[in-house]
């Protein structure tokens, strides 16, 4: 058979196997989504982030949000309780890059437009212990500081044009304008209560 | 999924367990290696040499109990494609059938409570549903009013038996379902810097705090033509506007008067969110016999 000292000094063939491999389970589970209609079509409804909104996302994965936050609902009634209706795979045909996170320091947030209000979004970002006194959460003070000038807000929605996401031309020349004097927090507000009421497919009470 | 897609997981899935375990097989030593032997790989790097032993027997028979269980969970799970597996399992159905379980373990309890009104839950024998209305207080609206319901800046207090839209069952119950929203307007301009600190320090006078006497007769006849509409001629405020009483020296954002004078200036719009598509009218209704029981 095949002896070890082959494979081992014959670097082509070593890196031609370890190819074949590696790639065995992204052939499987991964190269076939692609091409599955639940995963490339939007689920019925699905709007599209304001410019507003799309700055705030920006702002959401400056700050790392996604590293302490999942926007993923897993089919557990656990999760559904507590979150709302589990997430499906066609909520998230215009998300580039998807925030679905993978560790969950604290809550998921896939849904939580409108559970609380803005006022509460703005004191919480300022600072978590105000409103939620044993928050470990970091205060994010200069969000309400920094403006935004909109100067790449409508290529940014070019670009993810370009990609799939059906932005209107009206939402694209008049993004600079949406977006221009506001504060970083008033985007990440908006952002914040986008999520989850992109659509209204699903009934999310419990 | 289309018939290609299915086949091609297929073939790559099962063509990976048949490669792995060729390559188990393949690099297996002979018999003649069934013992250790003092035999190396040949090469010596810095003077240490790697001794070519077999696997232990127990080593590889754990890698062919894998290939096993890797078959037998393609058999029972969907993995192959439009194979929907032996046990029909999908995360759906599974999460379906936590659901059903726990609406028939848990309705029956949330039904015995939703036949009594709040001021029965109140009574003496439903503290469990008042506990059942605490821990549901506890996930959904302690984040704004705090764990007690002692509430913060910005969002009510519901212990001190003072509300902004009544504290009667019903209303509490409306609160819950359809939301709050508070409108207080800005008044900086109608009013000019002079008459927003003349209305505070009236305003001020009106609870029993120190202000500005002349200023506040000054303030006097603004609040009475402006103020008075939603707050009242006396400033006891109306709850069905959720206008707030001003003489308790109770203070949802600050009693001190640059707090009030920023309130006349800016305007407020607390909202309380709805929760009717959120929570079914049998928590609902618990929230809000716990929240009742805060005033008794």
């Amino acid at each position: 058979m095949i002896k070890h000292e082959t494979i081992e000094k014959k670097m082509g063939l070593m890196i031609l196997l370890i190819i074949i491999v590696i790639s065995g389970g992204g052939l499987a589970e991964i190269v076939p989504l692609f091409f599955q209609s639940s995963t490339t079509k939007p689920i019925e409804g699905l709007r599209t982030y304001t410019a507003l909104e799309l700055e705030g996302r920006d702002i959401y994965i400056r700050e790392g949000c996604h590293v302490c936050h999942t926007q993923m609902i897993r089919p557990f009634r656990a999760e559904t309780e507590r979150y709302g209706h589990y997430s499906t795979a066609n909520e998230f045909v215009y998300e580039h890059p998807f925030l679905w996170g993978s560790k969950r320091t604290g809550p998921d947030l896939a849904r939580v437009g409108g559970r609380y209000s803005d006022d509460w979004h703005r004191a919480h970002m300022y600072n978590p212990r105000d409103v939620v006194p044993e928050s470990k959460m970091p205060s994010y003070p200069w969000l309400f500081e920094n403006k935004l000038t909109g100067r790449d807000t409508a290529a940014k929605m070019t670009a993810l044009r370009k990609l799939g996401v059906p932005f209107s031309d009206d939402q694209i020349v008049n993004a600079q304008e949406d977006v221009a004097g506001r504060y970083e927090i008033d985007a990440l507000v908006a952002y914040l209560q986008a999520l989850g009421k992109m659509h209204s497919e699903y009934t999310n009470k419990r | 999924m289309s018939a290609f897609w299915s086949i091609w997981i297929s073939i790559i899935t099962l063509g990976v367990i048949v490669g792995v375990t060729w390559l188990l097989f393949a690099t297996r030593k002979s018999e003649k290696f069934k013992e250790t032997t003092e035999e190396t790989v040949g090469h010596s790097f810095d003077g240490i040499e790697e001794y070519d032993n077999p696997l232990p027997k127990w080593w590889f028979n754990m890698f062919l109990i894998t290939v096993v269980f890797a078959l037998g969970y393609l058999a029972l799970y969907p993995g192959l494609g439009n194979f929907k597996g032996l046990l029909g399992w999908t995360s759906t159905n599974q999460w379906e059938k936590e659901m059903a379980h726990a609406e028939q373990v848990y309705k029956p309890v949330f039904a015995k409570y939703a036949a009594l009104s709040i001021e029965e839950l109140n009574q003496p024998g439903n503290e469990n549903g008042l506990k059942m209305g605490q821990r549901m207080f506890a996930n959904n609206c302690s984040v704004c009013h705090g764990v007690g319901g002692v509430g913060a800046y910005g969002f009510p207090n519901l212990t001190d038996d003072d509300w902004l839209y009544g504290g009667s069952p019903e209303t509490i119950v409306q609160t819950l379902i359809n939301g709050r929203q508070g409108g207080m307007p800005a008044f900086a301009a109608t009013l000019g810097e002079d008459g927003v600190q003349d209305v505070s320090h009236y305003v001020r006078s009106l609870s029993g705090q120190d202000h500005d006497v002349a200023a506040a007769d000054r303030g006097q006849a603004t609040f009475n033509s402006v103020c008075a509409a939603c707050h009242m001629p006396t400033g006891e405020g109306m709850q069905a506007l959720g206008a707030p009483n001003l003489t308790d020296n109770v203070w949802l954002y600050g009693g001190d008067f640059a707090q009030i004078a920023h309130t006349i200036r800016a305007g407020r719009a607390g909202v309380m969110p709805a929760q009717k598509d959120l929570l079914s009218e049998d928590k609902i209704q618990l929230i809000a016999a716990y929240v009742y029981s805060f005033s008794k």
